[in-house]
């Protein structure tokens, strides 16, 4: 369950860290910003998603 | 077998960490959040099986369900509670994380008032 999802998240960050580099090594500022917050978010949403799926796994085997 | 995937998926996550924590601390707080995640998932099935397994033996032994559900309510929130305070700890925001743990002790004491009150009454009923 999801262990390539650490494997596709630990890509998303290598990716924008890099992207990153290269924008900024190459002028473009808020373009290198832009990249870092679209990573953010992106990766921010595939974590959330999965913390709900814990939870709710929790509530069910716990009896919440 | 299970703990060696446990242990290596572990492994493998806190070397990525560690790679990432330099540009981007923010995503490498999120992949040892996911990391957490995933490990639970991995040992769910188990969990699920003493959990089944224990309310059968409260079953046989007819002691009140209502007990083992409090029992387990406080091991949920223990553990949640701990895995966020956790997190929490790893990022630096050792306050937060203090927080967290007090709320989680004040929930479980609520939670725990019924049984210490059945307590009280089952020794004042024995007492002359």
């Amino acid at each position: 369950m999801g262990i390539d999802l650490i494997f596709r998240i630990a890509a998303i960050g290598i990716l924008v860290s890099v992207l990153n580099q290269v924008l900024s090594r190459s002028g473009r500022e808020e373009y290198a910003t832009m990249t870092t917050l679209a990573g953010l978010v992106v990766v921010l949403l595939m974590v959330i998603k999965e913390i709900v799926n814990l939870f709710d796994t929790i509530k069910a085997m716990f009896h919440f | 077998m299970d703990i060696i995937q446990i242990v290596g998926l572990g492994i493998a996550a806190t070397i990525i960490i560690a790679v990432i924590k330099g540009q981007k601390p923010e995503i490498a707080i999120q992949l040892s959040i996911i990391t957490g995640v995933v490990i639970f998932f991995l040992i769910a099935g188990k969990f699920a099986a003493i959990v089944d397994l224990l309310g059968s033996y409260f079953n046989k032994a007819d002691i009140d369900i209502m007990y083992f559900t409090v029992l387990l309510k406080i091991v949920g929130i223990a553990y949640i509670a701990e895995f966020g305070a956790e997190i929490c700890r790893d990022a630096g925001e050792s306050s937060i994380a203090s927080k967290i743990e007090l709320a989680a002790k004040v929930i479980i004491m609520t939670l725990a008032v019924p049984i210490v009150t059945s307590l009280l009454e089952l020794v004042i009923s024995i007492m002359p």
